[in-house]
């Protein structure tokens, strides 16, 4: 049988050890080595997860909208779903490992997204970007893991040094977030948010005045609305007051210590003040709040306005608040309360004096003394009224009625006022009084008087003719002829006197001139 | 027909090593082990030869393990991170299929699955079949076997395609600021997980394939 097998050579021996476990088990290894760290890395280096609640998911897409502090990445929204009630969504966050100290009591978070406010245009790169949340850190150390997202972003940053104030005012004007606070035209500060008291009658802004500028806010500084232009026109000419372009087209609030104030200590943080309506009454004597009182004046108010000036020794202290007409059913009595308002700095009183119970000292204390409250003429041309507040000597004994709310001072009827319209009352009738006239006549008088006489003597002359010299008719004749010239002669010098004085016929012959 | 049919076109019995043959891998040259040596160097090329590849379960375990390993990682950290000025994001490969997936994208979609999630798991399935069933020493669907060899042979190169895509688009996108784009760190566990593969693939002898049914039939014959 032939070989089928062609001839083969014989292969070399070598003498290697041959290993039982091969080198390429290290291959798994080390790809389980890495794999192993890559995934305790991962585990190690996930961070907190986080709720936080949004109104809107607008602009949020869940694995793609970060979490971004001062630009740093530390956050992505993981999960967007609606809360329980639909009325809100709740995003799940997965924060960063390392980032545990940001998530505490105190920490806010908002969505950035673009934002044109009259003040400043932000959030411009989320436009292209999308919207991303930021966040703010509390300083508390109470681990949170659950938030409610601000709904707008806050204006003034936690961790910006100043401090905020808040200001109290009726009328929010054109005020609102992020609205400049000017110091002498200088932007130092904005305003922060706003809000409507409970009582809905006033606002309380709070506005935050940068570092180092807030320390220029001590308990004597005025604010007020820089908004707009405030014109003026008086003596001087025209006044124009603004702050800056940017306030007249947006408003502001400004704010500066009067000159008068003296050194002060910075304000604290979160003091009250008042927001005024301009500079101009900003920079007048703080009137705090006012005392009121009711006035009852027995006689017409007619001229009387609401705003009308109350006025002690001539000084004002307050102002007319209103007034209203009363209709007592019981007594048909008809009467008309006039509130008025005191203000306590423009009496020269310190907040100290002006306690409840040294008040009503003080007030009974003046009405004792004779302070009584009268309404006066103010213009004769337009017949207003104001309230006068004045000592009289000796006026009828009356007491303040402090059961009334508010109480009531007591008043004196018409007084001066009354007088000085007798005066002028009388005044006018004696001016219509004709003694240039009365003059006249009483002249014409005189000289027909002197015809008359004329012609008795011609007639007594021919009469002598007639009558004998030693007749008795010839000598009572010429006796009453002499009478007659004697009266004539008195009429003349009265005249003659009248002529001169002809105040005479009312008041009479001045006794000197004799 | 009682002629014996030429040698040609009948092969004998058994395989080269039952007859005591090695062949050379590198220049095919057959060889015949020294007396009383299992294992010599090859006489024309000075490679060592051997009946079989050394090591090759070994090795293949190894290897196709090694891959499984590193698969995971490879889908789970992102392969490709962009970065534009709206900020970096990061993308697996499963995170691209389903961004490719729409109504007009999805066939590449599909290539996007199949190549680079479908086949890389294929390939370390039929790995590890292939070696269970030789460890067991199983005879049945022998030539299956083969052919899913053979094509886990010709297919594992193209998985490779996916890692120079990747590859070419980090070094083309980089439009800084406005665009670019880096890689993850999926992707080198990506590309291990195809040479791995591919390492076990050639460290795989598939004459262990059809040895026991060699033994089984000389022992028939």
């Amino acid at each position: 049988m032939p070989d089928t097998v062609p001839p083969v050579p014989e292969s070399r021996v070598t003498h290697g050890r041959r290993k039982r476990l091969s080198l390429v088990w290290i291959i798994p290894l080390v790809a389980a080595a890495v794999g192993g760290w890559i995934a305790v890395t991962e585990i190690l280096g996930r961070g907190p997860t986080i709720t936080i609640i949004f109104d809107s998911a607008q602009g949020l897409e869940a694995g793609k909208t970060r979490i971004q502090y001062n630009g740093v990445d530390i956050g992505t929204l993981t999960k967007i779903r609606l809360t329980k009630d639909r009325k809100q969504v709740e995003a799940t966050a997965s924060i960063a490992a390392g980032n545990d100290d940001l998530l505490v009591e105190g920490t806010h978070f908002w969505v950035v997204r673009p934002r044109i406010s009259g003040a400043e245009v932000s959030g411009l790169e989320t436009l292209l970007s999308g919207a991303f949340v930021s966040l703010e850190i509390g300083k508390s150390k109470v681990k949170k893991r659950r938030f409610v997202a601000l709904k707008e972003p806050p204006v003034v940053e936690s961790g910006v040094p100043g401090r905020f104030f808040v200001l109290k005012t009726d009328d929010l004007g054109s005020l609102e977030q992020g609205t400049p606070v000017y110091l002498r035209r200088l932007k130092v500060g904005q305003v922060s948010s706003y809000k409507l008291n409970d009582d809905g009658k006033s606002f309380d802004i709070m506005v935050f005045v940068n570092a180092p500028y807030d320390q220029y806010v001590n308990p004597a500084t005025r604010f007020w609305q820089a908004s707009g232009i405030d014109v003026s026109l008086n003596a001087s000419g025209v006044d124009v007051e603004t702050q800056s372009l940017l306030s007249i087209l947006i408003g502001g609030v400004a704010f500066q210590t009067p000159a008068s104030a003296g050194v002060l200590p910075p304000a604290e943080a979160e003091t009250r003040f008042e927001l005024f309506a301009s500079r101009a009454s900003a920079f007048q004597t703080p009137l705090g709040e006012p005392e009121e009182f009711v006035l009852v004046f027995g006689q017409s108010i007619r001229g009387l306005e609401v705003g009308a000036p109350v006025e002690l020794e001539g000084v004002r202290i307050g102002e007319v608040a209103g007034m209203k007409l009363v209709f007592d059913t019981s007594t048909d009595d008809i009467s008309v309360p006039v509130t008025i308002r005191i203000y306590q700095a423009l009496l020269g009183l310190s907040h100290a004096q002006t306690g409840e119970a040294k008040r009503r000292v003080r007030v009974d204390a003046l009405v004792k003394k004779g302070y009584r409250a009268q309404l006066r003429t103010g213009s004769l041309l337009t017949g207003s009224l104001f309230v006068s507040i004045d000592h009289y000597s000796d006026p009828p004994p009356a007491t303040v009625d402090w059961s009334q709310q508010p109480p009531q001072l007591p008043t004196v009827a018409g007084g001066l006022a009354g007088i000085e319209d007798e005066a002028r009352e009388l005044l006018k009738e004696l001016k219509t009084i004709p003694f240039q006239k009365i003059g006249q006549d009483v002249a014409v008088a005189i000289t027909q008087l002197n015809r008359t006489l004329k012609r008795a003597t011609t007639l007594i002359e021919s009469a002598n003719g007639l009558v004998q010299p030693d007749s008795v008719l010839v000598s009572e004749l010429d006796q009453a002829l002499q009478e007659a010239s004697g009266a004539a002669r008195a009429v003349r010098v009265l005249a003659d006197y009248l002529e001169r004085h002809p105040e005479a016929l009312i008041r009479g012959k001045s006794p000197e001139e004799n | 027909m009682t002629t014996d049919p030429p040698v040609a076109s009948t092969p004998p019995p058994g395989s080269a090593m039952q007859q005591g043959l090695q062949v050379c891998d590198t220049c095919e040259l057959l060889s015949r082990p020294a007396q009383g040596a299992a294992t010599g160097v090859c006489p024309r090329c000075d490679r060592p030869v051997e009946f079989r590849k050394v090591q090759s379960l070994q090795r293949t375990w190894a290897f196709v393990l090694a891959a499984a390993i590193c698969y995971v990682p490879a889908n789970v950290l992102p392969v490709l991170t962009t970065i534009t000025f709206e900020g970096a994001e990061s993308d697996t490969i499963m995170g691209g299929v389903v961004l490719l997936w729409s109504p007009t994208g999805w066939p590449l979609s599909l290539i996007v699955l199949i190549a680079s999630i479908m086949i890389p798991c294929g390939k370390i399935v039929a790995l590890t079949h292939l070696l269970l069933t030789v460890h067991r020493g199983s005879i049945k669907n022998s030539e299956e076997r083969v052919r899913l060899y053979r094509l886990v042979e010709v297919i594992g190169r193209w998985s490779m395609v996916d890692v120079f895509v990747d590859t070419f688009t980090v070094a083309l996108v980089q439009l800084q600021p406005l665009m670019s784009v880096e890689p993850g760190p999926g992707l080198f566990f990506f590309a291990a997980v195809v040479v791995l593969t591919m390492l076990a693939v050639q460290s795989f002898d598939p004459r262990l394939i059809w040895d026991p049914s060699n033994v089984k039939e000389v022992r028939h014959a």
